[in-house]
This record gives C-alpha cells, sequence and structure tokens, in this order.
C-alpha cells in the first residue's frame, strides 16, 4: 500500500505537487493520468525515493520513504519493480542477461536456476525467444515487455508503471493492457500506471487519480471519474481531449502582441 | 562605464561557476571515495574497466611513444653531436621520456581515447535511464558502474605511461644507435648509470599516477553530471577532454617544481 500525504514538491520556481494526497492500494491497478509535464514521472521518483518532496509524507507499506535512510531505502526498492518510459534496457546485456540482473545482484541462486527463472519471466511476456537477443535488436514494443520481465523478475509486491502505452502500436498496447492487469491480479500487486492516455487507463483500472496544475482534479472509480466532470471543467477537458478549456489557459497570460513587440494590439491573441 | 560593470559581471560570473564546478567535483569525488573500496568487491568489473580502457588504448600509445622516441633521438642526437656527447644520447631520451613525455603525452592521449569513451558511455546510460533503472533495482550505480571505470583509467594511465616511455627509448635507441652509430653500449650504459630509480622512474610513476586520477575523476564526474539531451552529451565529452588536459598539464608542471626544482 502507498501513501501520500500533503505532498510538496517544486523544481525551481515551478511547483509540481502543492498538497497532495494520494493512496494506492494492494491488488489494484491505479491510473495516475494527467497532461504531459504535470509530474507524473516525478511522482514515481517519489515513491520510489530518487528524489524527495519539500514537504509532507511518501509511505510504502508504513515506510516512510521520504526520510528513509539509504538501507531501507534499497530494501524497499527490491520489493519494488519500474517499468521505465523507454525500457531502460542494459543494452550491452542481451535480453536474458537483463532479465538475470536483478536476480545476480540481490540473490545467491546457483545459473541453472537463475536460467530457469529467466525463462520463465520471458515466457509470461511472450519474449522467450529474445533471450539472446540485445536491446538494439528489439521492437518497441518487445523492448518495453523485456523491461517489463526485468521489473518483474525478483518477484516485487509493487509495479510502477511510466507512461507504459507511450508510442505503441495499437497490438502491442493490448498486450501491454492484459499483461498489467494479469500480472496485477494473479500476484496480488499494488500497480500504479502513469500514463496521459485516458481510454486504456480507464478500461484496466480499478481506481483513476487525474492531477493537473500541482493538484488532483478527479479520483475514484473509473466511473466516478467520469462522473465528477461536471464539476471540475479541467477534468472534463483532460477527459474529453478538448482543445479548448482551462488546462492551456495559462498561455495566454502575455498577449501575443506584447511579445511580438507590437504598439498596437492588433486582436490576433483573441 | 555600465560596460565596464558588465565585463566585471561576467567575470564574476564566470569565477562562481568556475568555483560551483569545482566544489560539485569535490562533493562526487567524496561520494565516490566511500565505494572505492567495495567495487573491489566484484574484482571482474574493474578488470573489464582496464581492459576497455588501457588496453584498448594500446595502439595508440604504443604508437606514439615510438614516434615520440624517434623524434627525441633524432633531435637529440644532432644537438648533443654538437658538442660531441652524442654518448649521452641513450640518457637523454631515457631521462625525458621518464620524467616528462611518458606520463604527459600518454595521459594526454589517454584522456582524448579513453577519457571521452567513459564519460559518452556514462553520459548515455544517464540520459536511456539505465543510471536511474539500477538504482530502482537497489543497486548504487556509484558502486557498479562509475567505481570500476574510475579504477579502470587509475590504473591503466601508469602502465601506459611506462609502455610510452619503454616503447620510446626503444625508438631512440633504433634512431640514434641503428642508424645513427652511436655506440651501444654507452646508449644503455649511460641509461643505467645516470638515470636515479628512485627519483627518475618514482617521480614519473607518481606523476602518471596522479594524472590516471585526475583524468579518472574528471571522465566519470562529467559523464555522470552530463545533461541528458545530446547536446549535453557533447559537452560533457568535450569537457572531459579540455579539463583534464588542462588539469594534466597544470598538475605536471606544479609537481615537477616540486619534485625537480631545485
Amino acid at each position: 500500500m502507498i501513501e501520500l500525504a500533503r505532498l510538496r514538491f517544486s523544481r525551481g520556481e515551478q511547483v509540481i505537487f502543492d498538497e497532495v494526497d494520494m493512496r494506492f492500494e494492494r491488488g489494484e491497478v491505479t491510473a495516475v493520468l494527467g497532461p504531459s509535464g504535470t509530474g507524473k514521472t516525478t511522482l514515481l521518483r517519489l515513491i520510489g525515493g530518487q528524489v524527495r518532496p519539500k514537504s509532507g509524507v511518501v509511505r510504502v507499506d508504513g515506510t516512510e520513504v521520504s526520510r528513509a535512510r539509504r538501507k531501507r531505502l534499497y530494501a524497499l526498492r527490491r520489493r519494488m519493480g519500474v517499468l521505465f518510459q523507454n525500457g531502460a534496457l542494459f543494452t550491452d546485456l542481451t535480453v536474458g542477461e537483463n532479465v538475470a540482473f536483478p536476480l545476480r545482484a540481490h540473490s545467491a541462486l546457483d545459473e541453472a536456476l537463475i536460467r530457469r527463472i529467466v525463462l520463465f519471466k520471458l515466457e509470461a511476456v511472450g519474449l522467450r525467444s529474445a533471450r539472446d537477443k540485445y536491446p538494439a535488436e528489439l521492437s518497441g514494443g518487445m523492448a518495453r515487455r523485456a523491461a517489463l520481465a526485468r521489473a518483474m523478475a525478483l518477484d516485487p509486491e509493487i509495479m510502477l508503471y511510466d507512461e507504459p502505452f507511450a508510442g505503441q502500436d495499437p497490438v502491442s498496447m493490448g498486450v501491454l493492457l492484459r499483461l498489467i492487469r494479469r500480472l496485477n491480479d494473479a500476484l496480488g500487486l499494488t500497480s500504479v500506471v502513469v500514463t496521459h492516455d485516458v481510454n486504456e487507463a480507464l478500461s484496466i483500472s480499478d481506481r483513476v487519480i487525474v492531477i493537473a496544475g500541482g493538484r488532483v482534479i478527479g479520483q475514484g472509480t473509473p466511473d466516478e471519474v467520469r462522473a465528477q466532470r461536471h464539476r471540475e471543467p479541467a477534468l472534463a477537458q483532460f477527459l474529453d481531449g478538448a482543445a479548448d478549456g482551462p488546462l492551456n489557459a495559462t498561455d495566454s497570460a502575455v498577449p501575443l502582441s506584447t511579445d511580438l513587440g507590437l504598439r498596437f494590439d492588433p486582436g490576433v491573441d483573441r | 562605464m555600465s560596460r565596464l560593470l558588465e565585463a566585471l559581471a561576467r567575470l564574476g560570473r564566470l569565477m562562481i561557476g568556475g568555483v560551483r564546478h569545482a566544489g560539485a567535483m569535490a562533493l562526487f569525488a567524496l561520494d565516490l571515495a566511500w565505494v572505492l573500496i567495495p567495487t573491489w568487491s566484484r574484482p571482474r568489473d574493474v578488470a573489464q574497466q582496464v581492459y576497455a580502457a588501457g588496453v584498448l588504448s594500446l595502439v595508440i600509445i604504443l604508437v606514439a611513444g615510438g614516434f615520440v622516441g624517434l623524434v627525441l633521438g633524432l633531435q637529440g642526437y644532432n644537438i648533443l653531436s654538437t658538442f660531441n656527447a652524442s654518448e649521452s644520447l641513450g640518457v637523454m631520451v631515457a631521462l625525458s621520456l621518464v620524467r616528462e613525455l611518458g606520463p604527459v603525452v600518454a595521459a594526454l592521449l589517454f584522456a582524448g581515447r579513453a577519457g571521452s569513451a567513459i564519460t559518452a558511455e556514462i553520459a548515455l546510460m544517464k540520459t536511456t535511464e539505465q543510471l536511474a533503472a539500477l538504482e530502482m533495482m537497489a543497486v548504487d550505480p556509484m558502486r557498479r558502474v562509475i567505481g570500476p571505470r574510475f579504477w579502470g583509467a587509475l590504473i591503466s594511465v601508469p602502465l601506459l605511461a611506462a609502455l610510452f616511455s619503454l616503447v620510446g627509448v626503444l625508438g631512440g635507441y633504433l634512431i640514434g644507435v641503428v642508424v645513427l652509430g652511436v655506440d651501444a653500449a654507452s646508449y644503455w650504459g649511460q641509461i643505467g648509470e645516470q638515470m636515479a630509480a628512485w627519483e627518475d622512474v618514482g617521480g614519473g610513476a607518481l606523476k602518471s599516477v596522479a594524472f590516471g586520477a585526475v583524468i579518472a575523476l574528471i571522465a566519470v564526474y562529467e559523464g555522470y553530471t552530463a545533461e541528458p539531451t545530446a547536446s549535453g552529451m557533447a559537452r560533457a565529452t568535450t569537457q572531459t577532454v579540455v579539463l583534464s588536459s588542462l588539469g594534466v598539464l597544470g598538475l605536471d608542471f606544479v609537481m615537477t617544481a616540486f619534485m625537480f626544482g631545485a
């Protein structure tokens, strides 16, 4: 179970999270939705303890990640699997070696057993035949699945997915969606899926959290979130993918004519 | 007046930037110091980096050392023979190489050949989130990626410098003794007589260890802190070559002044 309470985080002048509260329950797939640049990846980095909040608490299974010492943090990370946006496979290792990497780093299993586990993990993502290939030889979808196999290598209790659907063709997107759901249900994981693909997220997740402008603008089951749209115009705009609305209003703070150095506003800005 | 102030402000900015850079590197060096011993818990990682940085630099080091020796032999012979002292050719070549040219030129070549490669590799691993992935797998990238590369460079530089000097002395022999007819016995004999094991060989070795540390630190630091973009990587690799070359030359002056100054 992951819990964020009164979380504040900023990068330079820009406030990324402003007193945000979130919960991620065990056994559920929770999707975190939001426009690009709202700090969704930062959220995962906060949960993993790679960055620390300005104030507030990040708690994973009772451990305060935001204050944990390095040893504690590393122990906690062994129970987390992360699927990075572009896979982040080690480019000079084969797919099989990539999956074996965390096992070799953290277990004293013998090679024969590691080989078996690697085969099981690769079978689960449908890449058993690609075990001797290098990441550069894989397609985008295959690389993402190989990375998923690596993230699952140590049987984590928590899975964090960073934009798993970005740049995927419809078929591999479908494969990934099913994998995320099945892994979560079969192993009773806490899954956090950070994405901006609204329909995909709503279709597989148990709960949805929508963030924009540093705060939560909607949360609940997919149906509940759809129902909240009337209360929150930004939420409605995001769910519909509408071009006009509160989410892109910030850009017109300075009229175009000012930036162009014109003395008279010709009215093009409206 | 305002232009003067502006120039002053720019100078100040430059200096503050430099100091900040140096400070950041010092903090990084402290972090690195913590993992230097634990890195050896995986000796194969270090061996791999000695191979990548050192063994693969052998060709350029040996060829360059040979040419430098040939040139030294030729120039030395021309000068020494005007004083009828061409028997001293051996010791002149050997001292120049062991004290100065070996450590310095080998280090400069190493910075260009291997230092830049170390920086580029680490920077790309950072850009493609491989370092972040290591961290999230509870594997410390400092220990697993940075430490072995630091050791690899630190071990390689003195060995390469020694080989550079050796090949250089052979090059001097080739041109001086074989081509120009200097007596072989006095070529080697004078080296044996006049070169001090401790001061000359030891001093040169100390230099190249120091140069190795400078290049290794700069190379891994620049890679680790590279901006994760294409131009950021380009800047980092350039920075490695420029900073470590300047560092080596500056440090060489300081060390020479202390060791051979008075």
